[in-house]
């Protein structure tokens, strides 16, 4: 069994650019199971990953992937990821068929028939050059190239970017389909809840540059709550138990970390429900201070 | 066998599944020795996450509803009809409480209802 195994860990990994600061992060990504990145823009996600993926150098910190470092073992590990990105990282005055003979020699376990299989699917022809391609094609290229050499992690940097909701709905079956086998992993990306979230065991949220939680759907949803009642409810105390208040001339609505406390404040005068990830966000982003609506 | 998950209802998903779940087992819908979908195709098959069908699982474990067999998936439990006929007893009786109440709220008095009963007992035929 791989009952808590790690594919991923950092340990303090931070970055600092000029203008955005990476907290440092120190988490774990567990083997078996699909794990969303989620945050507002400029939350850092994109950062976090590019430095998981060994494309920009820490400022401190450390990654482990497979148990081993990076980027000491990078060629060995990166054999095993499939990374699906809508910043389109390959030559773009290449033809699909060109680029791919670029690719495919770097992985041991290239499937060409696979490849040839999901090119068909995404309706891709080798022909076209990839410049030519829209942002939703160029998506569902990189997922062709990613699903194609049996990868054992897949990560995905915003995937839904750019993919209409009929595909989104077949990249779910595609991701089932890939974590049936239980000893491999997703991770995802997105500033959009999505029906991926549907999908996702556990989240990972991060807000202005720090992680803010990561937690498995399931703690996390009885963990929160939205409580929503009447304006004169809201005192110094229940302000300081609500994350985020948004106050409207026709009541309140709240969100609290805290199920238990909140119904211990709020008790019967207010209508306390799980919240969506949505609100999560929303809520976490907007802070106490937020502005009348 | 049959779970619809609605996302409306405010539920959570793996009670959804454990409430479908039981009742197909304790209705006969599965029988004994049945083999269900595996934790990671139920979780495909209704587009959920692996550990909340894992969850449901788990939690019909507990009630001795199914055994599941590491490498060999999860059945529909086989030696507990004792306990499967139980738990439909307990369910027989959550809906006579129901029948109670509603007869209780309209006023109607025991012996008419018991009445009433017997009539309909004896109309279902012997099986």
């Amino acid at each position: 069994m791989n009952q808590d195994e790690n594919v991923i860990e950092l340990d303090g990994l931070s970055k600092s650019y000029s203008r955005f600061r990476l907290e440092p992060v120190t988490m774990s990504f567990k083997q078996g199971y699909i794990t969303g990145l989620v945050g507002p823009n400029g939350a850092g996600k994109s950062t976090l990953i590019k430095l998981i993926m060994g494309m920009a150098v820490p400022s401190s910190g450390g990654v482990k992937i497979f148990g081993r470092r990076m980027p000491e073992r990078e060629l060995e590990i990166k054999e095993r990821i499939g990374y699906v990105s809508d910043e389109c990282h390959y030559y773009e005055h290449l033809s699909i068929g060109a680029m791919k003979n670029v690719l495919a020699p770097f992985y041991s376990r290239w499937d060409e028939k696979q490849y040839s299989q999901l090119l068909e699917r995404f309706e891709l022809h080798p022909k076209s050059k990839i410049r030519s391609l829209s942002k939703g094609m160029k998506m569902k290229l990189s997922l062709a190239f990613a699903l194609s050499h049996h990868a054992d992690l897949l990560i995905m940097d915003e995937p839904t970017a750019g993919l209409d909701p009929v595909f989104r709905r077949e990249l779910l079956d595609m991701l089932a389909d890939f974590i049936q086998d239980d000893t491999r992993t997703i991770i995802f990306s997105t500033h959009v809840t999505t029906d991926l979230d549907r999908i996702a065991d556990y989240i990972a949220f991060m807000n202005k540059g720090s992680l803010v939680f990561c937690d498995s759907k399931e703690e996390i949803f009885e963990r929160y709550a939205l409580v929503k009642a009447d304006n004169s409810l809201l005192d110094r105390d229940t302000r300081g138990a609500l994350l985020g208040i948004r106050e409207t001339s026709v009541g309140f609505e709240g969100l609290s970390a805290d199920r238990k406390e909140a119904e211990r404040l709020f008790g019967g005068f207010a209508h306390i429900e799980t919240p969506t990830l949505e609100d999560i966000m929303f809520y976490t982003a907007k802070g106490r201070s937020g502005a009348h609506v | 066998m049959n779970i619809i998950i609605s996302n409306a209802s405010g539920e959570p998903i793996y009670l959804q599944i454990v409430t479908q779940l039981r009742s197909a087992i304790l209705n006969g819908t599965l029988n004994p020795g049945q083999g269900l979908p595996s934790i990671r195709q139920l979780a495909k098959d209704l587009q959920i996450s692996v550990i909340t069908s894992k969850r449901a699982y788990e939690e019909l474990e507990k009630e001795g509803l199914i055994d599941s067999v590491v490498g060999k998936g999860s059945f529909v439990s086989g030696a507990s009809s004792a306990q499967i006929r139980e738990q439909r007893m307990r369910l027989l009786e959550e809906k006579m409480r129901e029948v109670v109440r509603e007869a209780k709220g309209l006023n109607v008095g025991l012996e008419q209802m018991l009445n009433r009963f017997g009539q309909l007992y004896s109309d279902e035929g012997s099986e």
